[in-house]
């Protein structure tokens, strides 16, 4: 494949990136996005792949942010017999 | 067991009795070197099968480095013991967070941009620049290999090939500010670290509910039915 050859001479600039490339990157990209993965179309178009990718990685901070309150708020718990051990062994 | 093999021999080989012990050591650490050689390529492997978040290794990796970065937080934050529950719930929240972003970055062992950034975010010193080509080389390398063998839909590329599209640009301006570090990066850069971030981000997950649910598992049990002898007197008995 021409295409390998041309991958190992990109160091140039953004601009001598090749389609294929961009194309396995995008795809790469699609098989982690849930949605996208279970819908199981052939066809996707790359920005319906980036706009995906944008509302699962801020669903994703979202996730996070919540789980974060709830440690914060478990941590904080002074009934639980299991907080307590964490506490002990953290501080 | 690798002692044995560091001990001196200033006199070098000119004893034959010497000699024999000295071919003994070498095959030794010929076969050290395969061991080495074959665990680095599937160390290898598994970094380009883009598995490298979902092996135990790195959860145990981030897990342990949430918990000292908990740890610090609340020695250096929570000093009052606890002054106003309505009050720190929040800014509780936020410092596990930052907590949790710092121990994923770490995690990441600074390979991606995005790690970088939130490490020397924190910090507020400028960003490291590190070359990526070698591991960019790799990780293409790995890419082309994973694409010949299985069949996945193709993505049609045209508007990308354009790149002048507005409607796509704007998405990839808006993903890059999305993901830490890569506001200014060109096209493919965003994607690939995007991709890891991604992982990253659904193992912070994957370990942070675990450990909430841990908590909140032993609370449910120790509020139940104690076992022992309860760690404080109850009030008002």
């Amino acid at each position: 494949m021409s295409s390998r050859r041309s991958r190992s001479r990109q160091s140039e600039g953004g601009s001598r990136i090749s389609d294929d490339q961009i194309a396995d990157l995008v795809s790469k990209l699609q098989r982690l996005i849930p949605e996208i993965r279970n819908r199981r179309s052939d066809k996707v178009s790359a920005s319906k792949v980036l706009q995906e990718t944008c509302n699962y990685i801020r669903s994703l901070h979202r996730e996070v942010d919540d789980l974060s309150e709830r440690l914060s708020e478990l941590l904080a718990d002074s009934d639980s017999e299991q907080a307590a051990i964490i506490r002990s062994l953290l501080m | 067991m690798s002692s044995s093999l560091i001990s001196p021999n200033p006199i070098g080989t000119s004893n034959p009795a010497a000699a024999g012990a000295d071919r003994s050591r070498e095959a030794k650490t010929r076969r050290r070197k395969k061991k080495a050689q074959a665990q680095a390529q599937a160390q290898s492997k598994a970094r380009s099968l883009s598995s490298k978040w979902k092996s135990q290794a790195q959860q145990q990796i981030f897990s342990s480095n949430l918990l000292r970065a908990l740890a610090q937080s609340r020695r250096g934050g929570v000093g009052g013991g606890g002054g106003g529950v309505g009050g720190s719930g929040s800014s509780g929240g936020r410092a596990v967070r930052e907590a949790a972003d710092r121990a994923l970055a770490a995690s990441a062992k600074g390979r991606t941009r995005w790690s970088r950034a939130i490490l020397a975010g924190r910090i507020r010193i400028s960003k490291f620049r590190k070359r990526k080509r070698p591991a960019a080389a790799v990780a293409a390398a790995a890419a082309a290999a994973a694409a010949g063998r299985s069949r996945k839909p193709r993505v049609s590329v045209s508007r990308l090939r354009g790149k002048g599209m507005p409607a796509v640009q704007r998405k990839v301006r808006f993903l890059g500010r999305l993901v830490p570090g890569c506001r200014r990066e060109p096209l493919p850069v965003i994607l690939e670290e995007a991709t890891d971030y991604i992982e990253a981000l659904e193992m912070q997950v994957r370990a942070m509910s675990e450990l909430a649910r841990l908590l909140s598992g032993g609370a449910s049990v120790g509020a139940g039915s104690s076992s022992g002898s309860p760690p404080e007197p109850l009030p008002g008995q």
